[in-house]
């Protein structure tokens, strides 16, 4: 397979990644630089790409200050408490005060947002609104276009590293990868790089996989190249050991919140008993916590778990009941519900829609079994895994700010959505808000830092060598078997993903393993997902579209060692419900009421583990 | 699966210059043409998931769903149809029980969005301060909020 030479774009910002971080940084770093060149590149075209590409049926991250709603000091009070006390509360106040401008744009730019009488946006919890939001990525996509120009974008470019200035090892200098489609290999030089890649999914071996391996919860094309492209370039990182567990429709991961809040179902065990109930008591065992209302995700979670491993499943969400409560034997009532109640799936999880036709599930008739699924690992829906970044100037302790908002320990290396840990419950909103807070800060970065990076044709020569590796190793070898699977000398990506899964699933508390580990499980696990490691080196393939998922893989299995390592370090259980240590099964806030962070070191290959302290800078 | 091109409808988007339009749209580099026959198809079934981009950009109503085979059972149908500002969904049981439900998607035509509108703030002298583009007309409070602590 014959790659072009190598085409080197210049540009003052590179922003990687076009989901919904990316497009508020698009839109945002094109305002305030004004004819410096701003350019995106993305693996796939930026109308569909990313974790909102399918659509949406919420936005979950709103304050209505404008309704008097809510303040962002009620947005972190929420937060913290839904994380079990750990969240960047400097860092999730900046984007609860920003974010409805985000939504009030998306409104003007065509995105339908339910209303209610009076005017006001239709509400199905504190932070939710309900939207006809199936093409809420188009709508978020086109004003980045445009702002940027088309010939700034680059789509179908997979960006698989960053670059460092040959000068000064601190700084970002760019990035590098190549085209899935014309067959080019690509340099970006630039001074400012933003992180706005997604989290990861099928890092665990998920409960379907077969087809059903491509029906992951969070995006199956979520690789984890946020962390894959920040961790092996020395970034320091925070909460890697975090993870989400979300409870969803089974099989087809449909959305639970709409039906948990605005038609009020309940979730049942087979002998229809209510967890919430017959677990209160749980509750008291993880104070401060246990009592904070709404109850956390974990706690509710974990009470569902025990319910589960008591042999009480299936758990169904009473569909039926909510439905018939709700049109109380108005038919016309009952039509409204039911249209609303399919909308929910056919706006972003179209799959479960699917599943219930196949089914016969009619929810009116009929209630369907929810699961707590594999867990994933990101950091803009309910996980806070992410870089360790730079906090908002006017609230930021001296720890918490070195300078430049959301930028990482590297110099001119942002981020933003996935890639900014310790800041959760960002969602599409908050995430093309916090886009919009890095694009603003790495233009001011950028105004104080003109100089132009310095990329020798010795470093962007051995990126091109390490990164089409895969297409050599393919060449080199293919000789040695009849059956191009089977080679002593190399492995496919799919088969590195299947044994990464099956090392997370079984050693890092996965669903199979009841979600519990311990000292010496994890110590093993480190030891296979080493091995993992070096053998990436002998990855194969036989074209772009292999070549990217090579590439995918090994960012997957950065995610996977960094939460290894990260799970190992915090010694107490503070996320009941996604995963137990079952050497320390309490959670212990006088001691690890901190973050956990990690730098990896290339030219050791060592790994440095470390606590950083917690500042309550809104909470009381 | 995963998504499945019916040959008899397909004619690889003839006169659309991008190509074909599920190969540009999907975000997962799935779908792919055949340039044996000229027709698209899912190269990659596993990792598809279902997310329909392509079911819904297709101008020949070419592609459809067939369910993910590992745990969906046979014969139902779920297919968009394009509206005005949306989409119609045709939705059909196993059991032959059929739906149709329409939802609106945008209020207003793609391509018509003029970024920065009306926008106040000074891309030098309001550079350093904590606002955001558009913050003047679109936060919806008269000032950015700052933590009462400060």
């Amino acid at each position: 397979m014959a790659f072009e030479a190598t085409e080197t774009v210049d540009c003052d910002i590179l922003i990687i990644g076009g989901g919904m971080s990316g497009c508020g940084a698009a839109f945002e770093a094109k305002y305030w630089a004004g004819d410096k060149r701003v350019v995106l590149a993305e693996k796939a075209a930026i109308e569909r790409s990313g974790a909102t590409g399918e659509g949406l049926s919420a936005i979950n991250c709103y304050m209505g200050q404008r309704y008097g709603w809510n303040t962002p000091e009620d947005f972190v009070n929420y937060v913290v408490n839904d994380m079990m006390g750990l969240a960047r509360e400097d860092l999730v106040y900046d984007v609860g005060r920003h974010v409805d401008n985000s939504v009030h744009l998306l409104e003007e730019w065509g995105l339908p947002i339910w209303k209610q009488e009076n005017g006001q946006y239709e509400r199905i919890g504190r932070w939710q609104i309900p939207i006809h939001g199936e093409s809420i990525k188009p709508i978020a996509a086109e004003p980045a276009r445009t702002a940027l120009g088309p010939e700034n974008i680059y789509e179908r470019v997979a960006i698989t590293h960053l670059l460092k200035d040959d000068d000064d090892p601190d700084k970002i200098a760019g990035a590098a990868g190549f085209s899935v489609r014309d067959n080019k290999f690509y340099i970006f030089r630039s001074p400012v790089v933003i992180i706005t890649t997604g989290g990861a999914s099928n890092v665990f071996r998920p409960r379907s996989v077969s087809e059903g391996l491509g029906r992951t919860w969070y995006s199956v094309f979520a690789t984890g190249s946020a962390y894959g492209l920040m961790i092996p370039a020395g970034v320091e990182m925070t909460q890697m050991e975090h993870r989400f567990v979300p409870t969803r429709f089974k099989d087809g991961y449909g959305p639970v919140g709409m039906w948990f809040q605005y038609f009020h179902a309940k979730v049942l065990n087979a002998m229809g008993e209510d967890y919430t109930v017959t677990r209160a008591a749980e509750l008291e065992k993880y104070e401060p916590y246990g009592s904070a209302i709404p109850t956390p995700t974990p706690l509710r979670n974990h009470q569902m778990f025990l319910d589960i491993r008591d042999g009480y499943g299936p758990m169904y969400m009473r569909t039926d009941q909510a439905m018939q409560a709700l049109a109380g034997g108005d038919p016309a009532k009952m039509d409204e519900v039911r249209n609303e109640a399919w909308e929910d799936f056919l706006d972003m999880t179209i799959s479960q829609a699917l599943t219930w036709a196949a089914q016969n599930i009619a929810p009116e008739e009929t209630p369907s079994e929810v699961v707590l699924a594999e867990p994933y690992i990101m950091g803009s829906h309910s996980g806070e895994a992410g870089a360790w970044v730079s906090g908002p100037e006017d609230i930021a302790t001296d720890d918490y700010n070195w300078g430049y908002n959301r930028m990482t320990t590297i110099r001119g290396l942002f981020a933003a959505g996935d890639g900014v840990g310790a800041a959760p419950h960002k969602f599409s909103s908050g995430s093309f808000t916090e886009g919009r807070i890095a694009a603003k800060a790495a233009v001011n970065y950028l105004t104080d830092n003109p100089g132009r990076p310095t990329v020798s044709d010795e470093q962007a020569q051995g990126m091109r060598q390490t990164i089409l590796g895969p297409l050599s190793t393919f060449d080199q070898h293919k000789g040695a078997t009849t059956a191009e699977e089977i080679n002593p000398n190399y492995m496919t990506p799919k088969q590195a993903l299947v044994r990464l899964q099956k090392i997370m699933d079984e050693y890092a508390a996965g669903a199979s393993a009841w979600y519990t580990t311990n000292r010496p499980t994890l110590e093993r696990g480190i030891v296979l997902i080493e091995m993992l490691r070096e053998d990436l080196a002998h990855l194969a393939a036989r074209n772009p579209h292999e070549l990217m998922r090579c590439w995918e893989v090994m960012h997957r299995a950065w995610v996977g060692e960094a939460h290894l390592r990260h799970l190992l370090h915090r010694e107490e259980t503070r996320w009941p419900g996604y995963y137990y240590r079952s050497d320390f099964p309490d959670l212990d806030d006088a001691k690890w009421r901190v973050f956990v962070n990690s730098r990896y070191d290339r030219d050791a290959d060592s790994w440095q583990l470390m606590t950083r302290p917690y500042r309550k800078l809104i909470t009381q | 699966m995963p998504t499945f091109v019916n040959p008899n409808a397909c004619n690889a988007c003839e006169g659309e210059h991008q190509g074909p339009l599920c190969v540009y749209i999907c975000p997962n580099d799935l779908m792919v043409l055949d340039v044996d026959v000229n027709k698209g198809f899912n190269q990659e079934p596993d990792m598809c998931s279902e997310c329909y981009a392509c079911v819904k950009l297709c101008p020949q109503d070419a592609i459809h769903v067939r369910g993910y085979a590992d745990f969906v059972p046979m014969g139902a149908i779920v297919q968009p149809h394009r509206t005005e500002d949306g989409l119609q969904w045709e939705v059909v049981f196993r059991d032959g029980r059929r739906f149709e439900f329409t939802y609106q998607s945008r209020t207003r035509p793609a391509g018509t969005v003029v970024p920065y509108e009306g926008f106040t703030e000074d891309s030098t002298g309001d550079l350093r301060n904590q606002n955001l583009a558009g913050d003047s007309t679109w936060l919806g409070v008269d000032r950015l909020p700052v933590p009462a602590s400060k």
